[in-house]
């Protein structure tokens, strides 16, 4: 009966937390040790369910943040306030808890190194997670892609991965990183301090006649306006593949 | 013995709604958006619904006449694969079955197509027998872009991903062709009572 997909399930598996990191004041990254993990692609996600002792299940969606080429499972998660698992994965456990996700899924929002395409990365806040499982296997494969990333933060401190960033662009000329911090900068601040705004695009994104291909990842009203602004700028919507989430990701 | 997250108790505050939460699900107030590519920008005048593929003669209407069609409004819980649901949505458009009278056709499946290159694959019956619309309006007002105005496809039943936003027209075809997410690990048939999100399950 037409094409056939060849169904592959993707079982709960339990892996066991090897290392906490605290990135900035709400976000912190959980290593994962995950014996039977098939691998990944960079840009794509895992399920993660908690389960309380009465059976009640709470699931949500996050993000891998480490490359495929690292054999540890890293995911990066922000702390919303009023969220269900996001409180729990960073607050909560600790190294050598237990916890039970599925994946890698998605098959789309991905980069693989080879991809002759320049590539442009938009980030809103958390939404440099996957962004950074990109310039991470990038970096892995020593992929010479001429990269620039375009990263929106609300403030100083709530950057993430500042310093691997920082690292990553000294080491390599074609990685170039432009942050902008949209709430307050410190004295001395020599980055954008505004929204994503069309001069800024015009100053950091390829020209269209490079044809690149872009990754944007953020809130949805930050994705909405990066890809207008690119669109604006001269991008075929086709150049574009974006990933949003709303405030209730939990 | 089954698996238990050590400290975790969770906020349970779907506990009122439950029977209508489907498992893994959990309900937002809010209204989340997620599409693959940028919005598409809405150009009425050159706009048309299309109903072609496995049919004598294909059907087109321009915006001006699908809006003359009789219309239904239904509210029903919507349910994305990312996890929320929403409940008691409202929608206002054309019956897929009025969209379908007077076709004959041999065909079992569908393909529902999109401004921006979308697609989505369905059993024909699934979206017949009044349980899939073409919508243009929520809750009273037109349909924003974000949302997938002007148009975009409603079949509640199934996760939101089937609700191809943009719609554009549907292809009816003698055998199933995978839609976007249905070849990108997502399941070809998404019943989310049933927990169908990828592939395999």
């Amino acid at each position: 009966m037409g094409r056939l997909i060849v169904p592959t399930k993707l079982s709960w598996q339990i892996g066991e937390v090897t290392d906490i990191v605290r990135e900035t004041p709400r976000v912190a990254t959980l290593t994962i040790d995950v014996p039977a993990w098939s691998g990944h692609l960079a840009g794509q996600h895992v399920d993660v369910r908690l389960t309380a002792d009465d059976g009640y299940q709470a699931q949500r969606s996050y993000s891998i943040a480490s490359p495929p080429e690292e054999s540890r499972l890293a995911i990066t998660v922000e702390r919303l306030e009023d969220g269900e698992v996001s409180p729990y994965l960073v607050g909560e456990l600790r190294p050598k808890d237990k916890v039970e996700l599925r994946g890698p899924i998605g098959g789309f929002f991905v980069w693989r190194a080879g991809d002759p395409r320049r590539l442009l990365l938009v980030a809103g806040g958390s939404g440099i997670v996957p962004l950074m499982a990109m310039i991470r296997h990038r970096a892995a494969v020593g992929d010479q892609t001429p990269v620039r990333l375009l990263y929106s933060s609300r403030t100083f401190e709530d950057v993430i991965y500042r310093h691997e960033l920082e690292r990553l662009a000294g080491a390599n000329q074609t990685l170039t990183v432009a942050h902008t911090l949209t709430r307050s900068q410190a004295p001395g601040w020599t980055g954008y301090a505004r929204r994503l705004d069309g001069a800024m695009v015009e100053e950091v994104a390829w020209p269209a006649s490079d044809h690149p291909q872009v990754f944007i990842c953020g809130p949805t009203s930050f994705v909405e306006a990066a890809a207008g602004l690119l669109v604006d700028h001269g991008y075929e919507p086709g150049w574009i593949k974006t990933e949003r989430f709303g405030a209730t990701g939990g | 013995m089954a698996f238990i997250s050590r400290g975790f108790r969770g906020k349970r505050r779907d506990t009122a709604s439950s029977s209508r939460v489907p498992p893994g699900q959990h309900v937002v107030n809010d209204f989340p958006v997620l599409s693959a590519g940028p919005t598409p920008r809405p150009d009425l005048a050159r706009w048309s619904f299309t109903i072609n593929g496995e049919v004598d003669a294909p059907k087109t209407w321009s915006w001006d006449d699908f809006r003359k069609l009789p219309t239904e409004t239904v509210t029903v819980d919507i349910h994305c694969v990312t996890k929320w649901t929403k409940l008691d949505t409202s929608w206002k458009g054309v019956s897929v079955d009025t969209l379908l009278e007077g076709v004959d056709t041999a065909a079992e499946y569908a393909v529902a197509f999109s401004d921006g290159g979308y697609t989505t694959n369905m059993p024909l019956d699934e979206i017949t027998g009044h349980k899939a619309w073409v919508v243009y309006e929520y809750d009273g007002q037109p349909l924003h872009p974000e949302h997938g105005g002007p148009a975009r496809l409603l079949v509640p039943h199934l996760y939101l991903w089937k609700s191809a936003k943009w719609v554009r027209g549907i292809t009816l075809n003698k055998e199933d062709e995978p839609g976007f997410w249905e070849s990108n690990g997502y399941n070809n048939h998404g019943d989310p009572w049933k927990e169908e999100r990828y592939w395999g399950d």
